[in-house]
C-alpha cells in the first residue's frame, strides 16, 4: 500500500482511481478487525466533531455513519431536514457555513438533489462526505458492495456482476457501475425499459431487458430497490408486472449458480425485488453487507478527516 | 523499510550493529525472555509493523529452538491508537491486528525495532487493552536511543545506543545477512 490519500471529501467513485479504491477496501479490512474486539473503539479521531446531516431521510446509513464515527472516538450530532433551519427557508450553503462556523471537521450529507455534497465541498473547509446526493452516487454503498463482493470471492476482475432493478434513479447503481468496472468486473444492468435507458452503455456495461437471460452467468446479483418516492406513474409497470419480469423468484433463483452472491442495499421491498426467503438464504450476504459498511465508513472517515484541514 | 542508504555530504552514518551483532542480540533477548517468564505456554510476542513482526519472529524461533515451545506471534497495529492523527499532513497506513484470544493469563510481550519516544508504546499498550486484560505486558527492543517524553522503559533491550535527537537510526532487516545492519546517521 504505497499510495496516499490526498483528498478532503469523497463525493463519488467516478473520479477515483482505482489504487484510492483500494486503499479504502484495504483500510476498511483494519477497521473490520475492530469490530471483534472486546473493546470496539480506537481513538483514531478522537477531538474531531462529524455532523449527519441528512436532508433526506434515512436510518440505515445514518446509523452506520454514527456508529463508525463512535467506534473512532469522535463526537457526532444529527441533524435532519425537519429540524434544522432548512425548514425555515435557510440555504444549504448557509447551514454548512453555521456548521463550520461551529468547527466541524465532518459533514455527511444525505440530499435529494444531485450535486449537493460537491457544492457543499466546494463552500467549506470542512470534509464532506457523500451519503447519497439524488440519483447521482453514493460512494459509500458502492465501496461497502464491492468490499463484500471482494471477501467473498477473494476478486473483482472477471466476475460477472448484474445489477437489477429501478437504475434510472439509483445513485447506488452508479456507484457501483464505477467501482466495478474500473476494478476490472463485467457489469450487467437488467431492467424495465422505462428505468434503463440506453445512455447507460457509455459507462462501459452491458444493458439487458431478459432478466432469465443474465441469471444464469452471474457470480453476483445486485437487486436494488424499486424506489417508490421516486417513481412516476408512467415509469412503472405496476408491481404484479414488475415482479412477473423482473423479481427474483424462488423459481428464478433456480437459474443462479450455487455460489452466486444474492445482495440488496436496503431496504428491501420484500416479495417485490427479491423473494422473502431468498433475502434470509445461504446466498445472501445481504447482513454482511450491513456489517461491512460499518468498516467501510470508517475508513472514508479516517482518510477524508484524519488529515489536518 | 528498505531505506536507501544515502551518502550526502550533508550525512554521515556510522554502522553500530552488523548481522551477527543483531543475531546475538536477538538471542539474549530471547533468553532472558525465557528466563523471566517461567510459564512459557502463556507468552505471545507482539510485533510492531513492519520490522518489529520481524524481530518477534525471529525472538520467536530462537525461544523453540532453546526450550522446544512454540511461541505465538502477533501483530499489533498502532496507526489507529496514534494520538496525533488530525495533526499530521500524512495519515499513517492502517493494518489489522491479529492477538491469540483471549488475553486474559497471558504475557504480551511488545517487540519493536528502536525505541525512541515511547509514544509508539504506549499506542501498542492501547491496542492490546482494547482486546482484553493480558496478566502482563512486557517491552522488548532491538535499540534503544533515549529521548523518552513517556514514563515507558523496555525489559528487554538488544542495544543501548546514546543519540542526539536529529540524529536518526537505520535499520535493515532482510534476507540477506550481508546487507544487514543498523546504523546512526548524523546530519
Amino acid at each position: 500500500m504505497t499510495t496516499r490519500w490526498s483528498r478532503k471529501d469523497l463525493l463519488g467513485l467516478r473520479e477515483l482511481s482505482v489504487d484510492e479504491i483500494n486503499l479504502v477496501l484495504d483500510t476498511a479490512d483494519a477497521f473490520k478487525q475492530v469490530g471483534t474486539r472486546e473493546i470496539k473503539k480506537v481513538p483514531a479521531l478522537r477531538g474531531k466533531t462529524l455532523v449527519n446531516f441528512f436532508v433526506e431521510p434515512s436510518t440505515r446509513t445514518r446509523t452506520s455513519f454514527e456508529l463508525a464515527a463512535f467506534r473512532l472516538s469522535a463526537d457526532v450530532i444529527n441533524i435532519s431536514a425537519a429540524t434544522s433551519s432548512l425548514s425555515k427557508g435557510e440555504t444549504l450553503k448557509d447551514t454548512a457555513k453555521i456548521l463550520e462556523a461551529n468547527h466541524v471537521d465532518i459533514i455527511v450529507l444525505r440530499h435529494g438533489s444531485a450535486g449537493a455534497a460537491q457544492f457543499l465541498a466546494e463552500r467549506v473547509r470542512s470534509s464532506v462526505i457523500n451519503a447519497g446526493d439524488g440519483a447521482h452516487e453514493h460512494p459509500t454503498q458502492g465501496l461497502l458492495d464491492t468490499y463484500t463482493i471482494r471477501e467473498k470471492k477473494k476478486r473483482i476482475e472477471g466476475l460477472n456482476v448484474a445489477i437489477i432493478g429501478d437504475i434510472l434513479f439509483s445513485r447506488v447503481a452508479r456507484s457501483n457501475i464505477f467501482a466495478l468496472t474500473k476494478l476490472g468486473a463485467r457489469v450487467t444492468l437488467v431492467g424495465p425499459s422505462t428505468l434503463l435507458p440506453r445512455d447507460f452503455e457509455k459507462l462501459g456495461v452491458t444493458i439487458s431487458y431478459d432478466i432469465d437471460e443474465v441469471l444464469p452467468t452471474a457470480d453476483v446479483v445486485n437487486l436494488l430497490r424499486i424506489q417508490h418516492e421516486r417513481q412516476r406513474k408512467e415509469y412503472f409497470p405496476g408491481i404484479g408486472e414488475y415482479i412477473k419480469l423482473f423479481g427474483l423468484t424462488k423459481e428464478r433463483a433456480k437459474l443462479l449458480k450455487p455460489d452466486c452472491l444474492i445482495m440488496h442495499p436496503g431496504p428491501i421491498n420484500r416479495g417485490v425485488e427479491i423473494d422473502s426467503e431468498l433475502a434470509d438464504g445461504n446466498q445472501s450476504v445481504i447482513l454482511d453487507q450491513v456489517t461491512n459498511g460499518l468498516a467501510v465508513r470508517m475508513a472514508v472517515l479516517y482518510l477524508c478527516g484524519g488529515i489536518a484541514a | 523499510m528498505n531505506e536507501k542508504k544515502t551518502n550526502t555530504s550533508s550525512e554521515r552514518s556510522i554502522l553500530v550493529m552488523d548481522a551477527a551483532a543483531i543475531r546475538r542480540a536477538l538471542r539474549r533477548i530471547a533468553h532472558e525472555i525465557v528466563e523471566r517468564n517461567p510459564d512459557l505456554q502463556q507468552i505471545v510476542l507482539a510485533g510492531i509493523p513492519s520490522r518489529g513482526n520481524e524481530i518477534a519472529r525471529r525472538i520467536a524461533d530462537t525461544i523453540s529452538a532453546i526450550e522446544k515451545v512454540s511461541v505465538p506471534v502477533g501483530t499489533i497495529d498502532v496507526a489507529m491508537h496514534r494520538d496525533d492523527v488530525g495533526t499530521r499532513t500524512e495519515l499513517p497506513v492502517v493494518r489489522a491486528s491479529t492477538l491469540p484470544l483471549p488475553l486474559e493469563k497471558r504475557a504480551v510481550i511488545i517487540v519493536d525495532d528502536v525505541l525512541f519516544t515511547g509514544r509508539t508504546v504506549r499506542a501498542a499498550m492501547d491496542a492490546i487493552t482494547s482486546f482484553g486484560r493480558p496478566a502482563k505486558i512486557q517491552l522488548a527492543v532491538l535499540i534503544d536511543r533515549g529521548h523518552r517524553e513517556l514514563p515507558i522503559r523496555a525489559d528487554y533491550v538488544g542495544k543501548n545506543l546514546p543519540t542526539a535527537p536529529d540524529e536518526k537510526v537505520r535499520l535493515r532487516l532482510g534476507e540477506e545477512e550481508s546487507t544487514e545492519g543498523v546504523w546512526l546517521v548524523k546530519q
